[in-house]
């Protein structure tokens, strides 16, 4: 059964200056299902993903033509508050930056930006968002500690725990767990399985089994172009372009 | 004589050079301490520090009027210049484009590169007027008036330290921050600024070392009265401004001379303090984000 | 309740107009110096003895003993600070010698000007009185050169570490001996830092008051060595202004002042652009 499309990407085209660094993509992702996009490093999954938050805004002499729309409306619309973009769709890094705050300061911090005050929703919301993200038993008996002290692993599950406190429909995770250890690694899978029930998860991975594991759809990217995009189980058995193949296979990348 | 071995001629000749420094530090140590210690033999030291009489012609040496002068003076001009150069680095390590930069960066440099004279000129004439009328006085020769020339002084080292410890901020956080739906200013002052707190902290105790140390500017415009400030628009005199004044009719060795220069030993070692903490604040700060 | 879109604004309004009142405050002190004192100007002010106890005439002994000040000052420091640069960076090992040295230097940078016209006072005019005859011009200058000695220091090493290490290692792997390889290789590579350290030393020393008030006196006539008392354009610029003499001579004082150092920072600035242009060929 398939959802419907919650973002549509369509003729994306991105430049750093002169440089092309993405040509022509097109792509839908469905709603509350894993979209995993994999290709080898540098061939823009990440420039990609970052479209669909304007996380791209922010680098100097960036140049984005196309569209990308959300529930059906163009986020590069001029009328588009992107403040409240980056709040329906949230991300996870690369490597986990919590804020150097305690627990409780890093998950409340976005509530608190936009303008949730009284103490006791914020403490429900860190409680919610903890669970969410598989942490509290953890850290429930330590909120007030600094949020550095804990491990990688927790230090991501905190960073997912930080999007889920600001009720997002959509979660971007940028290669979550290629700081981690394998254990890390194993409990972040577990969880995006869990969160899909609720959140329409786009998912960055070098790493061909995880998406494999984790993923509905996959998408193959290759030197800034969208390959070949399907259900995942298709692309992994039944790849039809020679390059999908060649990758799955590991002749390169 | 013919060097065995050059090289280790020369290395021989840069090692005294650089022994130099420790050298005339020791000498400065030296000097100041032979030169004021001798007080303590007529005076005792905590009425040196606390009495506030100064008379030398009787023998009193209270300097408490003096210290409370500089610490009034100094926690005005810090007051006045920190929000405004922190606001100024903020401003050039964040928002600013490239134009703004290459006019503000130069001018704070030339602003840090004006001599201590002609600021106190500059303020004899401008500052002392601007507050003689604002408060109605007859002078305006005040501490408020040294505190607001010595804010302008030490602007520029709060502005280029806090600078540097906004810069070094990790990416990451302010990344962290906008892909929660958080705008400029609020990633500025609930992230930002806050963790590069130790570094800005060490510009603001460098920067109040400097005005406690400074002499030409405060002299000109703070009213030489040798009697405990009363408020912030009283005049009232430094440590070093007292120092500066009398040092031409005391007598070579006497009581007067020794005296004065114990007022300089204060603020040799406040700021020396000072320094010290603030080279562990910035090491911390960047061990933070190593 | 305000938006965060309009605290954003407002926020990023302020943060330009901290920016625009800096602005401000640099061009009011510099244009009232250059407006007060512009008047007083001419090529005869600055070469003119005073006359009238200063009430009229140039000030030719202030420019000529500034100048020597400061010549001394670098003569000491110059040698003293590159040589320590060099020993610091290519002679000695990491460890408590040199963190000795640099606390030691980094201590001298802290020490109030005022405490070093005590020093001054004490140890070259009292001490040593008849090697530097007592409030003389020369111990004004060594003053002045202890004074600088940490700045020229500083950027001297900050200079020669800028020359790459591999730069180095390649003259070794030719053959070359250390000291060949510093004077061919590293001194003429740091040569713009060392020369940017040494400009913002004489900026410093010749805008320096404190340190040789007890020195150097209000004398209206030219030096007639280095061993004899002068005056300076600081400090005749304090008696001035403290006295009340002549506001015009004064004004004119500080404007002769401003220029050198506006002088010597525009010198600055085209050596640092050389250095960075150096930076990025290396």
């Amino acid at each position: 059964m398939d959802s419907k499309n919650k973002i549509e990407v369509k003729n994306l085209n991105l430049w750093y200056g002169d440089k092309p660094a993405l040509k022509d993509n097109n792509l839908s992702v469905k709603e509350k299902r894993v979209t995993a996009l994999i290709g080898p490093s540098g061939c823009g999954k990440s420039t990609f993903v970052r479209c669909i938050n304007r996380m791209n805004d922010l680098i100097d002499g960036v140049r984005i033509t196309g569209s990308v729309l959300l529930d059906g409306k163009n986020i590069y619309d001029k009328d588009v508050d992107v403040v409240a973009l980056r709040k329906m769709v949230g991300m996870v890094f690369q490597r986990p930056n919590p804020f150097p705050m305690s627990i409780f300061d890093n998950i409340a911090y976005g509530p608190r930006i936009h303008g949730i005050k009284d103490k006791d929703t914020l403490r429900k919301i860190v409680e919610e968002s903890l669970v969410g993200a598989a942490l509290w038993d953890e850290v429930s008996d330590r909120l007030a500690t600094n949020a550095l002290d804990l491990s990688g692993g927790q230090q991501q599950r905190l960073c997912i725990a930080r999007s889920l406190a600001v009720k997002p429909e959509v979660i971007l995770f940028d290669e979550p767990c290629s700081a981690l250890d394998p254990i890390a690694t194993g409990k972040i899978e577990d969880l995006i399985h869990e969160l899909r029930k609720k959140y329409t998860i786009v998912i960055v991975t070098h790493n061909m089994q995880q998406a494999a594991r984790v993923s509905d759809y996959t998408g193959f990217f290759l030197l800034g172009k969208l390959l070949e995009f399907g259900k995942t189980r298709d692309i992994f058995e039944n790849p039809k372009k020679k390059e999908t193949e060649d990758y799955i296979t590991g002749r390169f990348g | 004589m013919k060097l065995f071995d050059p090289e280790k001629g020369v290395a021989t000749v840069l090692m005294v050079f650089s022994i130099t420094s420790i050298l005339i530090l020791s000498l400065i140590m030296l000097f100041i301490l032979d030169g004021g210690l001798p007080l303590f033999n007529k005076v005792g030291i905590t009425d040196f520090l606390f009495g506030d009489k100064w008379i030398p012609a009787k023998g009193l040496f209270g300097a408490s009027q003096f210290i409370i002068a500089a610490l009034l003076v100094t926690f005005g001009s810090v007051l006045i210049a920190v929000p405004l150069g922190i606001s100024c680095a903020i401003f050039l390590a964040e928002i600013a484009p490239l134009w703004a930069k290459r006019i503000v960066r130069p001018a704070i440099e030339l602003l840090a590169g004006i001599p201590s004279i002609i600021y106190g000129v500059f303020a004899l004439v401008v500052i002392v007027n601007l507050v003689k009328i604002s408060f109605s006085l007859a002078s305006g020769e005040t501490i408020l008036a040294a505190s607001m020339v010595l804010a302008i002084m030490i602007l520029p080292i709060i502005i280029s330290i806090s600078q540097d410890a906004i810069e070094s901020v990790p990416r990451l956080y302010k990344e962290g921050s906008y892909a929660l739906g958080a705008t400029d200013w609020q990633t500025i002052y609930r992230v930002i600024v806050p963790a590069a707190g130790p570094g800005i902290i060490a510009g603001v105790i460098l920067a109040m070392g400097r005005a406690i140390g400074e002499t030409m500017a405060v002299v000109l415009v703070i009213g030489n009265v040798e009697r405990m400030p009363t408020s912030l628009v009283s005049p009232g005199e430094t440590l070093t401004s007292a120092i500066l004044l009398e040092m031409g009719e005391a007598v070579v060795q006497s009581v007067h001379y020794n005296a004065l220069f114990c007022l300089g030993i204060v603020p040799f070692v406040l700021v020396l303090v000072l320094s010290v903490l603030s080279s562990k604040l910035i090491t911390k700060s960047k061990a933070r984000f190593a | 309740m305000i938006s965060k879109h309009t605290t954003d604004k407002l926020a990023k309004a302020w943060l330009w107009m901290s920016a625009i009142l800096i602005i401000l405050i640099l061009l009011s002190v510099l244009g009232y110096i250059f407006v007060m004192g512009i008047g007083a100007m001419s090529v005869s002010f600055l070469l003119d003895m005073p006359k009238n106890n200063w009430r009229e005439g140039g000030i030719f002994p202030a420019i000529l003993g500034s100048l020597i000040v400061v010549v001394v000052a670098i003569s000491f420091a110059g040698p003293v600070g590159v040589g320590t640069a060099v020993y610091l960076t290519e002679f000695q090992k990491e460890g408590n010698v040199s963190r000795i040295i640099r606390i030691s230097s980094d201590a001298l940078n802290a020490v109030p000007s005022i405490v070093f016209g005590l020093f001054g006072l004490s140890l070259f005019v009292f001490y040593l009185k008849d090697y530097t005859g007592g409030p003389s011009l020369l111990s004004a200058g060594l003053t002045l050169g202890f004074m600088v000695l940490p700045t020229i220091i500083r950027t001297s090493e900050v200079a020669m570490r800028s020359v790459p290490y591999a730069e180095r290692m390649e003259s070794y792997g030719l053959g070359a001996s250390k000291l060949q390889t510093i004077r061919n290789i590293v001194l003429p590579g740091a040569v713009p830092g060392i020369a940017t350290g040494l400009i913002l030393s004489i900026g410093r020393a010749v805008g320096e008051t404190a340190p040789i008030i007890f020195m150097v006196a209000l004398n209206p006539t030219i030096p007639e060595s280095l061993f004899g008392s002068g005056n300076t354009l600081t400090t005749q610029l304090y008696y001035l202004a403290m006295e009340g003499i002549s506001l015009k001579v004064a004004f004119g004082t500080a404007l002769t002042l401003m220029l050198i150092i506006l002088i010597l920072n525009a010198i600055t600035r085209v050596f640092k652009k050389r250095l960075s242009r150096n930076l990025r060929r290396g």
